[in-house]
Formats: C-alpha cells, sequence, structure tokens
C-alpha cells in the first residue's frame, strides 16, 4: 500500500493519521528541519529533532505545542514505527523514516552528504520507498569542498582586512550563518551578527551551541569597526543598513553561486558555492545507496531528475508535487 | 597578473573605474605577446570556431555519461553553451597554465584538422583546465565573449598604459586587425601610422537633446537637417581605392557596389560621412529591404534594381587628403556641397537636405510629423562645430521623434543569458487577429529588475506549454511596446515586423482583450506609404 501521499494539506500518512511538513494547518506534524517552508505555523502538535524545538518556539512561538525526539529513538502512531535519522542538512535535521507491515518508507526533508564540522553528519537508511529533495538536481552543479571553501572565505576576510574593508558574508540565518561562524578564523578580526543570526544562536544556545560573534545593535561602537566581519541574511543586501559599514565588501554563500549569471544577477564582490543541500553527484549517491526501489522527488529539478533516474538505473521514479521551495538557499524568512 | 586573474576580477565588479584600473594593471605585467591578444580577445576578436556547438554538446555529454536531453536542460538553466560545457566536464584539475597564444593557435590551426584531431585536442583542454581557465577556453572556443567589458572600456584602459589620448587609441584599433599580424608597437607606433590609408576616422556621434537646450540656443547658429534611418556610414577614396565603412566599425564596400566606382569620379584623399540607405524615386525605401539586401551572400542584378542604395552625405572629413575635421561645420558643408554638385556623383551621392525654420516651434512641428517625410527626427549641428571623436555632448544632437506604440498580449516567454540566466526575460507579444492571437515582436528590455521578477514568478505559475527553452503562457498580461519603424515582414505570423521594439511599461490595468489588433498596425504602416 502506499503509505505516504501528498493531499491539498502536505505530505499524508492515512495509517497514522499525521503529516510530514505540511503546508496547511493540520492536527499533527512531523517536521524534519526548521526552515520555514518545511516548519509552518498552525500545527495542533508538532513533533520534531529535539534540536528544532527551540527554533520552533524562536519562529513559531513559545506556546507552540511541540515534542523533541532524539535522532534513531522509536516511537510508534497507530502501528506506523517512526523515527529521525540525521540528514545533514542543518542542526536538528532529520530524515524521517516510518516502517509499516514491513514497507520502510524515508522523507529526507533537506540533506547533504558533505560533513558541514557543524550539523550531525547524514546518516544512510536503507529503505524500499525514498522520497527525495532535488533542489540542485543537474549536473551542473557540482559542488567544491566546503573546507576548500572556508579556507577562500578566511583569506578573502584576510584580505579585505588588510585593504581596510569590512567583510559582509551572506547566508541563511538558520544554518548557513552557523556553518559560517563555525569556520571562520577568528584570529583574524571581530565578528558581528545580524538580529536575525543573533536570535537563531540564542534559541540554539539553549540546547549547548556556542557561536562567535557579537550582536550588532544600538550599543554598537560603529566607527571602530575595521576589518570586521558581518554575517547578515541575504535580505539585508542592498538595503540602508549597510550603510553603517562602509567601507566593506559583499560575499554570498549559497549553491546557486555556482551559475555566473546568479553571481552577478546579486552584483556581489564574491559569490561562495557554499550548499546544505545534495548536488548532483550526492544525490545520485544516496538515491542508489537506499536500496529503495520507489524513488519519489520533490523540490527542484524534479522532473528532469525524475527522468534521469528512470532511464539510468531502472528505478521507478515519480515526482510528488509539494510546496517546498527549492529557491530557499539565499533567501530567507 | 594572468588573463584569468584579469577575468576574475573583471567579472566581480559592475563598476567601471575598477575594470579599467583591472585592465591597466594586467598592462603593466602581461607579456607583449600575450597582452595584444588579451586586448583583441577583450575587443572581440575570435578565431572562427572550429567545431560545430552540437559536437561539443555530445562530446561533453559523453565524458560525463549522461544523455543528451540532461545537457539541454542543463543549458536552459544556465543560458550559456560555455558555461555549461565547463560546468559539466570540469574534473577539477588544473595541470596547464592558461596562455592565450596557445589556445588561439591551436583553434586556429584546428581549423585544418581532422574531426579526430579537432575533438582529442579539445578534450585534452578539458582534461587539464578547471573553473575560471576552463570557462574561458569554451568562451573562446565557442566564440562569444563578451564579459561586461566594452570596447570603450578597453580603449581608456589602453590609453592610460600608453600615455595616449583615448581617441588616438581609439582610431589606431579602428576596423579589424590581426592579433598575429600586428604587434603593440606596430599598431601604437606613431610612424606606421600613415600607411593605415584604409582607415576611416572616429565618427562624431550625437546625445539626444536636452529640453534645456532651446531656452538658450539661437536657431540661426544651428544647421538643421532631417534625420534619416538608415547605416551611419563613411566612404573613403585613398590610394585609388574605395573603403565604406559602417558605424559598427565594418567594412563593407562589399555589400555596397553602388559605391565601388568612385575612386573613377572622387578626388583622391576624399573622406565623406553620410547615412545609407535604399532610395528609389527620389524618396528612402524600407529599412527592412536593405537589412534583407545586406544579409544576402550573392547579389543579384534584380536585387540591385530593385534596392538601390545611396549614401546622402552631411559631412566631409577629408578634402585633398588633408584632415579638415576641425574647419567649422559651415565651411566643410560648403565644400560637401560644392564637391557633390562639381563630380557627376549624382545618381549615388546626395547631399543631406537644409531645413530652414524660422523658430524652434516651427522645427518642432516638423520633429513630430517627420516620419511622413521619411525621417526620424531632426539633426541639430551647430554651424561653428568641428568633427568631434565619439559621442560628446553640446555641438551635435539628436532630436528624435516619439515613438510609436502598442499594446500587445505576452505570449511566449524564454529565459535570458548572462546575468539574465534562469529568468524568464525574453518575451513574444501578439496582436489580435479576429479571434486569435498572432505574434508580432519580440522584446527584451524595459522592465525593471522588480517587475523582470514579478513577470519570471507569473510565468512559472501561469505556462501551458514548455518547448526546450520557450514556455507558452496564458494569454493575460498587456505590455506597451514603443518601436521607431514598422513594415511589413515575413518574420513574424502576423505578417508585421517593428524596428527597435522594447517595452514601455506592463499595462496591468488592462485586459487582453484591450490589446491592439493587426489592423491597427497595417494601418499604421499604410499611413507612411
Amino acid at each position: 500500500m502506499t503509505l505516504l501521499t501528498v493531499n491539498e494539506n502536505g505530505l499524508y500518512c492515512k495509517q497514522g493519521d499525521f503529516y510530514i511538513d505540511p503546508w496547511r494547518p493540520v492536527k499533527l506534524a512531523l517536521i524534519t528541519h526548521g526552515h520555514s517552508d518545511h516548519m509552518r505555523w498552525g500545527m495542533g502538535h508538532y513533533i520534531c529533532h529535539e534540536h528544532t524545538v527551540p527554533l520552533l518556539k524562536l519562529r513559531l512561538g513559545e506556546e507552540q505545542s511541540a515534542q523533541g525526539v532524539s535522532y534513531g529513538e522509536e516511537f510508534e502512531i497507530n502501528g506506523v514505527t517512526l523515527s529521525f535519522h540525521p540528514a545533514g542538512h542543518i542542526i536538528g535535521s532529520a530524515q524521517i523514516r516510518l516502517v509499516y507491515q514491513g514497507e520502510v518508507w524515508v522523507f529526507t526533508g533537506d540533506y547533504k552528504l558533505e560533513n558541514d564540522g557543524l550539523s550531525e553528519p547524514f546518516e544512510l537508511v536503507s529503505c524500499d520507498h525514498f522520497i527525495s529533495e532535488c533542489t540542485f538536481g543537474l549536473p551542473i552543479y557540482h559542488f567544491p569542498k566546503t573546507l576548500e571553501v572556508y579556507a577562500d572565505i578566511n583569506s578573502w576576510w584576510a584580505a579585505n582586512a588588510e585593504e581596510g574593508f569590512n567583510t559582509i558574508l551572506y547566508g541563511y540565518s538558520l544554518g548557513k550563518a552557523q556553518n559560517i561562524l563555525t569556520h571562520l578564523d577568528t584570529s583574524l578580526g571581530e565578528v558581528f551578527l545580524h538580529g536575525a543570526v543573533a536570535n537563531v544562536n540564542e534559541a540554539l544556545s539553549e540546547v549547548g551551541y556556542q557561536f562567535p560573534g557579537m550582536r550588532l545593535g544600538s550599543d554598537t561602537n560603529f566607527s571602530n569597526m575595521k576589518g570586521a566581519v558581518i554575517v547578515a541574511p541575504p535580505s539585508a543586501s542592498g538595503t540602508p543598513w549597510l550603510r553603517k559599514f562602509k567601507p566593506y565588501r559583499e560575499g554570498m554563500c549559497s549553491g546557486w553561486m555556482q551559475l555566473r549569471g546568479s553571481r552577478r544577477r546579486r552584483s556581489m564582490d564574491r559569490g561562495f558555492v557554499l550548499s546544505d543541500h545534495c548536488d548532483w553527484q550526492q544525490l545520485n549517491k544516496a538515491v542508489i545507496a537506499t536500496g529503495a526501489k520507489h524513488i519519489y522527488l520533490t523540490h527542484g529539478y524534479e522532473s528532469n531528475f525524475a527522468r534521469w533516474i528512470n532511464e539510468q538505473y531502472g528505478l521507478h521514479a515519480t515526482v510528488l508535487n509539494t510546496l517546498y521551495r527549492p529557491d530557499m538557499e539565499g533567501e530567507d524568512s | 597578473m594572468t588573463f584569468v586573474e584579469l577575468f576574475e576580477r573583471l567579472d566581480s565588479t559592475t563598476k567601471t573605474s575598477a575594470k579599467v584600473n583591472a585592465i591597466v594593471e594586467y598592462l603593466q605585467y602581461a607579456d607583449e605577446k600575450e597582452k595584444l591578444l588579451g586586448i583583441a580577445v577583450l575587443m572581440g576578436y575570435k578565431p572562427k570556431r572550429p567545431v560545430k556547438t552540437s559536437d561539443l554538446r555530445l562530446w561533453a555529454a559523453d565524458r560525463l555519461a549522461i544523455p543528451l536531453w540532461l545537457l539541454e536542460e542543463s543549458y536552459y538553466v544556465v543560458g550559456d553553451l560555455a558555461e555549461t560545457l565547463s560546468l559539466i566536464v570540469d574534473q577539477r584539475q588544473a595541470s596547464r597554465p592558461f596562455n592565450i597564444q596557445n589556445i588561439l593557435e591551436d583553434l586556429i590551426e584546428m581549423q585544418d584538422n581532422t574531426f579526430d584531431q579537432r575533438k582529442e585536442k579539445i578534450e585534452a583542454y578539458w582534461s587539464t583546465f578547471s573553473s575560471t581557465a576552463l570557462f574561458l577556453f569554451n568562451k573562446l572556443l565557442t566564440g562569444n565573449f563578451r564579459v561586461g567589458v566594452s570596447k570603450k572600456l578597453v580603449i581608456k584602459a589602453l590609453g592610460q598604459h600608453l600615455h595616449m589620448e583615448a581617441a588616438v587609441v581609439e582610431h589606431r584599433l579602428m576596423g579589424k586587425w590581426d592579433p598575429f599580424a600586428e604587434t603593440m608597437e606596430s599598431l601604437f607606433h606613431q610612424a606606421l601610422l600613415a600607411e593605415k590609408y584604409f582607415m576611416p576616422y572616429p565618427f562624431f556621434l550625437a546625445y539626444p537633446v536636452d529640453s534645456d537646450f532651446f531656452k538658450t540656443a539661437a536657431i540661426d547658429d544651428w544647421l538643421i537637417e532631417p534625420k534619416l534611418d538608415g547605416i551611419r556610414g563613411q566612404i573613403i577614396v585613398r590610394k585609388n581605392e574605395v573603403f565604406v565603412w559602417s558605424r559598427g566599425e565594418d567594412l563593407m564596400t562589399d555589400k555596397f557596389v553602388e559605391f565601388q566606382q568612385l575612386h573613377t569620379l572622387l578626388p583622391d584623399g576624399t573622406v565623406l560621412d553620410g547615412e545609407i540607405l535604399p532610395w528609389k524615386n527620389g524618396s528612402p525605401l524600407e529599412f527592412q529591404l536593405m537589412q534583407t539586401r545586406i544579409g544576402r551572400k550573392k547579389l543579384s542584378k534584380r536585387n540591385l534594381e530593385e534596392v538601390p542604395l545611396v549614401m546622402v552625405c552631411y559631412d566631409v572629413l577629408e578634402w585633398q587628403s588633408q584632415d579638415i575635421r576641425s574647419w567649422p561645420l559651415a565651411e566643410r558643408r560648403a565644400l560637401l556641397a560644392d564637391t557633390l554638385a562639381r563630380y557627376p556623383v549624382g545618381n549615388i551621392l546626395l547631399l543631406s537636405e537644409n531645413l530652414e525654420f524660422p523658430n524652434w516651434e516651427s522645427a518642432e512641428s516638423f520633429r513630430q510629423t517627420a516620419r511622413q517625410y521619411g525621417a526620424e527626427g531632426l539633426m541639430l549641428k551647430r554651424k561653428d562645430s568641428i568633427y568631434e571623436v565619439g559621442r560628446k555632448r553640446g555641438s551635435w544632437w539628436k532630436w528624435k521623434t516619439d515613438p510609436m506604440t502598442v499594446d500587445g498580449v505576452l505570449i511566449y516567454a524564454q529565459a535570458g543569458h548572462g546575468r539574465r540566466a534562469n529568468l524568464f526575460t525574453d518575451y513574444t507579444f501578439a496582436v489580435w487577429d479576429g479571434e486569435q492571437l498572432v505574434p508580432f515582436a519580440k522584446a527584451y528590455s524595459g522592465l525593471t529588475d522588480k517587475e523582470i521578477l514579478e513577470v519570471d514568478r507569473w510565468v512559472k505559475r501561469n505556462t501551458k506549454e514548455k518547448f526546450g527553452p520557450v514556455r507558452s503562457v496564458k494569454p493575460e498580461l498587456v505590455f506597451e511596446l514603443a518601436f521607431e519603424g514598422i513594415g511589413l515582414s515575413t518574420r513574424h505570423k502576423s505578417g508585421v515586423a517593428l524596428r527597435f521594439p522594447r517595452i514601455v511599461r506592463w499595462r496591468k490595468d488592462k485586459l487582453a482583450a484591450e490589446a491592439n489588433h493587426k489592423q491597427d498596425l497595417l494601418t499604421l504602416i499604410e499611413s507612411f506609404k
């Protein structure tokens, strides 16, 4: 039988009568991770990874009814056995495994195989039915090694500082920002945080995470700021908020920076190819390694990737039409 | 600085000054030969493409063991073939320095190679270049090296580097020159200049007139001519030869056979400036006809009879081998009139009309109806002006008639290239023909970045069908298009083609049913007959 289907509210498990990452208000929602296209407001009760709980309270309100589970912990809803497994996307991100009558389903949420050095690395979960995102599901997406990118970011910061410029790094305030902060060489200068980033950091401190950087506010002394790094969400680019940091250079951290057109359109000084999603090779690797016979593809270049999987591997691949946004990376809410 | 580093610096800024600085720095440190080739490439020099792009696509797809359709889908997303190829074949192993001379020589040599040899050479490059170097190689290979650097900008940088006026540099780099046959020395050495007798002068170009102009300008100080819609050109008669240059700095003598006998009719050492256009029975023909004629590889006798060309001359730049660009316009004009009257050039060289108006108001009323006289406005030139270099404000102005406009319905959208890759920015518009919508124009520009994003999202949500990179959309959005000319054509289904169509505004206040009809366009064409 088909354990998971898509209806007008989201990805639905009829047997258990619950949804995963629904986009309309429902009674019971299992949440893969804290990005706003997956974790939406208005659900009766939320179940998510324990590190996602503080993010849920930050973004959706303290009053929400939320239950945290740990990776690998099994629980049951009406005969469906459930467990959360690391997705390697951001802190607290999970693939959700469902078992019913011996058949195993996995929904990846967003994920990557590359270890970012911060979020719990992706765990391969064997299954019969694999529902995968494919944000970067074209062969043009071949991401460089993460550590090499961070080395580039640090040397760019050092060069900017030497010329008396501040360095503004844009990355999604949940996920990318913490990754950047973890890898910055703080011996190079001071680190400042946009409010949206500082809020996420504070929420994560409740579950034991510590990040460098000072929140920018009315007490910040801007006149002395020189050669510093400012970590901000992409939505801050092009706003008057930046004036205080002059002179500065701007760098965008996103998988979309792989394309020259995207780099130039944003008129950034630098584009760093840094993604929390799988690139083409990682997607292919994951799909094969799960051993699944049935593949379902959502958000991204899903129809192209489905055709490829069908033709190349002879696997049964179909497209699931969801409302998750493949353009989230580089955007912010 | 290597050429790769230069490109990266140029590509990461939108500021002109930063680009000029980067080029100047490159010129300081680069090897003499590579420097000239680098400049040539930035200015648009490209060897003939040694292989078909369809072969490149196949080879690249084979390397990654992906089917061709997947490469095509990727190309739609990237919007640039060279970049798509690079992303597909990049093995992240760079083991060869980027030597622009070797690359260009190889590409030229490949033209004489067998198919297998070409493939082998190109694949060897693909295996040993990575990232930017690989992208640049593919750009040179596919022959479309546009990287956000204008010719003007390169000239400015060269001027700074050589301590020469930009105008002098420009003069010496006009036309087509072979970077392998030249050196920095041969191009920029004083003594050699005299031998370049086929060279045109840099064109003097006018800006659109400011409204402030009319507050102070006395009409008697100005020579007023109808602004004709043709190809701006220079006719050069030197050393018993004729050269016809277009403003795009293309040597077009072969296309314009009418002028080839002029060395027997005019004295040696004469250079004329004017507008080349199709002309019959005392008045201009549709511009479209000339474009068709220029496009032909071979001209038949019939083509020449149907679309004869003339130059309507408005200036003389050289007379008896003397550069007279510093003479006042009134004197050059008198010499021009005298020359055209004295020598038997009557059916191919015409004198630009000198329009007399008592005041600016009567000039304005002519301008508004200029199309009825086969003109697209007026040219205003100070009678005492010298012939300057490039586009300058002050002594020459163009005063164009207002564009015509039409409301069209968006029916197809296609993703753009370069900066606009992955965004639907190229639109096809239609007008009503009874119950049907028939396409009549494509337009790319005119919307703000914000509007482009809005239309892009709308297109993605309202797609009816996909044909490769093109999407047909629900016929709902109405745009006002402006254009400079209109004529009959087989290019579009409507049977009508516009000249310089561009979007003026998004008519959110209009429904598709309120867009214009084909008959409106036909009526417009009729009115100019």
